[in-house]
């Protein structure tokens, strides 16, 4: 077996990584709530990725893919300067942010563009919100030679104009979605929909750990060589696992990587939301903080909505956010109470991506800077001989238009 | 009998297939869609067909989207179709009245309290579009403990070996979902259908009523023919609209054409005998 791949079985009995079910249910969420017409192909899906799920040969080229092309795996930085700046803590960052395209995206893409291969789709479909996804889906299907529509939110395509570009670059046709406030979730929405019309060719490849089952089960599984890796980094450096791991959550796909080879292990997870302007504001994306459960996307989940079940617009600095639901396993984690979740704001997520660029000269993505954030609030809090891993989803160049607006930069 | 069983008995030995309209509750305002809800009967319609509007609603093209919206900013909410319902029941308590939407409101409301109202409102079916059989168990226990048939989809992509699947918790019709796509874009040719319905009509007794991309009274016609029941819901809205003002309101004539091609619609699928 793969060892990227944390299959259930290797959880035992009791434990927390033998989800989900074969309903596709982690406790009471998830499921696959889609329209009859894609049901047989949401199945097809299905079938395809436990084909694979312990397939020895796909493990072996998906694994060259990941080390020769993705260039992982990704480095383990102990962040000396920043663990000094706060006086706690010893830090380390995943550097997801050093990965091909600059985020934890591609890894989930290069494992979903050999399945759509394998099932003999010719077409690519995918909906982006920072970008990232979008950048890395366009990359996987340059790579193998396949037409790709990528659908974005309008404002998404007016804040992350550098990624607009590189999808162009790319060879991918990106179309902006006007619909509702031109975001994340109208991207899905359109998305969906080409989906239902291109159904016989077309491979819908999502982004995050959300949407109908098998995907928060296969995405999760493509990201857990987050998790896997920093694992064996650390044991390495340090002998010893962390006390702490920390990451944002969008969909929550980085952060399910990263915390999934953990749920067994005696390590704080923290998982991370955009609180947008304060979780009591109008103006969050804080949706385990704010929201409840119910059904969008294929998924039963927690989401932002008003009392008669309609889904409200969330609000993040941050497109990557941007969402006002998340993926399904997180819902059940956060039930269960085995990770913890905090929002933190837009500002507080600016202050964290300066304060990285200065200490340790990368830039991260306004996304990563919310994990950034929530440490340098908890490091001074923990004794110098406690550990944190924070997951550095994504590289920052993306984002300094939105940043230098924000701090009254003009570029 | 359930209205809806009814309906279609009485409109086999008529030796006809039904029409069944469709409106967005609340679009574009409460008064307008209860007016166009009430006409509808007498116009020509069979069984009617009332859409709950979301603000995420994945299967619809831009047209039902927009009538959602307007009705969303009118205000609709479940309780606010469901009193429309209870409304049009006062004077009419035969024709079958089915509700139409997304789970999310009904979840949010409560499946069996919801599903309690509607019974008690005077609805007869219930179609969630992104509810599919692997998932019923959330609806189907608390629309059959109040009498509320459940109508299922099916869609050109649900093959033989699904389609038993997906029938056996139908009950009152079965959808036809005659095109892989959204609503309101493209239109199923005669010959597709020809070889479509018959495969579903093995494996159920049920009318069969064929939707999406249904627009012209020849079509509705010919629906009719292969099937037993032909929905139009995107010509209808994309009349209405035409009918709006600027800012997406009403104007005195917006009712009568909706009502008039209901009529029309309705002259078509009567015109066309079927062996009872
Ligand atoms: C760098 C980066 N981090 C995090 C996210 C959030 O997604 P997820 O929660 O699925 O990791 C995104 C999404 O665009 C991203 O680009």
């Amino acid at each position: 077996m793969n060892q990227h791949f944390s299959s259930g079985i290797a959880g035992g009995q009791n434990s927390l990584r033998n989800y989900p079910d074969d309903r596709g249910r982690f406790g009471q969420f998830g499921g696959r709530f889609v329209a009859e017409t894609l049901m047989p192909v949401i199945r097809e899906v299905e079938r395809a990725y436990l084909e694979i799920k312990d397939d020895a040969e796909f493990h072996a080229e998906l694994d060259g893919y990941l080390k020769n092309y993705v260039g992982r795996p990704s480095a383990l930085w102990y962040a000396e300067r920043l663990t000094e700046h706060l006086g706690g803590a010893k830090i380390y960052l995943k550097r997801e942010d050093l990965n091909h395209t600059g985020a934890h995206k591609i890894n989930s893409c290069m494992g979903q563009i050999l399945l759509a291969r394998r099932m003999g789709k010719t077409r690519i479909i995918a909906e982006t919100g920072a970008g990232q996804h979008g950048v890395a889906t366009a990359t996987v299907c340059a790579l193998f030679g396949l037409p790709c529509v990528i659908y974005m939110g309008a404002t998404d395509v007016e804040r992350q104009k550098p990624n607009v570009f590189r999808m162009k670059l790319l060879g991918a046709e990106v179309r902006p979605v006007e619909a509702g406030a031109g975001t994340l979730k109208d991207a899905m929405n359109e998305a969906l929909r080409d989906w239902v019309t291109n159904v016989h060719d077309t491979y819908y490849l999502i982004g995050t750990a959300a949407g109908p089952h098998p995907f928060p089960a296969m995405v999760r599984d493509f990201q857990c060589v987050i998790g896997n890796e920093a694992k064996a980094q650390l044991m390495e450096a340090e002998g010893r696992l962390p006390d702490v791991a920390i990451a944002c959550v969008g969909g929550g796909s980085n952060a399910i990587g990263l915390f999934h080879p953990f749920l067994d292990e005696a390590v704080k997870l923290i998982g991370v939301e955009a609180g947008g302007h304060g979780i009591d504001t109008d103006k969050t994306a804080a949706s385990l903080a704010r929201g409840k459960p119910g059904v969008l996307h294929g998924n039963l989940t927690y989401l932002l909505q008003n009392d008669d079940g309609q889904i409200q617009e969330a609000h993040s600095i941050s497109a990557g956010l941007d969402y006002p639901g998340l993926g399904p396993e997180h819902s059940f984690l956060f039930e269960n109470g085995r990770v913890e979740y905090v929002p933190i704001n837009d500002d507080e997520a600016l202050e964290a991506f300066q304060l990285l660029c200065r200490v340790e000269g990368i830039i991260p993505a306004l996304e990563s800077a919310h994990a950034l954030a929530h440490v340098t609030k908890l490091a001074p809090t923990l004794g110098r001989d406690q550990i944190i891993l924070v997951n550095l989803s994504g590289r920052g160049d993306k984002d300094i238009f939105t940043v230098a607006a924000h701090t009254g930069v003009t570029l | 009998m359930s209205r809806i069983a009814a309906r279609f008995a009485s409109l086999k030995k008529e030796g006809r297939g039904a029409l069944i309209p469709f409106l967005e509750a609340f679009d574009p305002d409460l008064e307008t869609s209860q007016a166009i809800l009430a006409g509808m009967p007498a116009a020509g319609a069979d069984l009617i067909e009332i859409g709950m509007p979301f603000t995420d609603p994945m299967a619809d093209g831009p047209i039902i989207q927009l009538a959602g919206q307007r009705g969303l900013k009118a205000g609709a909410t479940l309780k606010g179709t469901l009193a429309m319902v209870r409304r049009f029941r006062e004077a009419d308590d035969r024709t079958p009245i089915v509700l139409m939407g997304y789970l999310n409101p009904i979840v949010a409301y409560g499946p069996e309290a919801f599903c309690q109202d509607a019974a008690a409102a005077g609805v007869d079916g219930l179609i969630a579009v992104d509810l599919p059989p692997e998932e019923a168990d959330l609806l189907a226990p608390h629309a059959a403990a109040q009498g509320i048939d459940i109508i299922r989809l099916v869609a050109p992509t649900t093959d033989e070996s699904r389609l038993p699947y997906v029938l056996e918790g139908s009950s009152g019709f079965v959808y036809y979902v005659s095109i892989a796509g959204i609503t309101g874009t493209r239109t199923a040719s005669s010959a597709d259908l020809s070889a479509a319905i018959p495969r579903v009509r093995k494996f159920t007794d049920l009318p069969i009523a064929i939707g999406f991309g249904i627009r012209t009274p020849e079509q509705a016609a010919n629906a009719t023919e292969i099937a037993d029941a032909a929905i139009v819901a995107s010509a209808l809205i994309d009349t209405l609209a035409r009918t709006l003002d600027e800012d997406g309101r009403a104007l005195p004539g917006t009712v009568d054409a909706v009502l008039d091609q209901v009529r029309a619609l309705a002259e078509a699928v009567r015109g066309v005998r079927v062996a009872a």
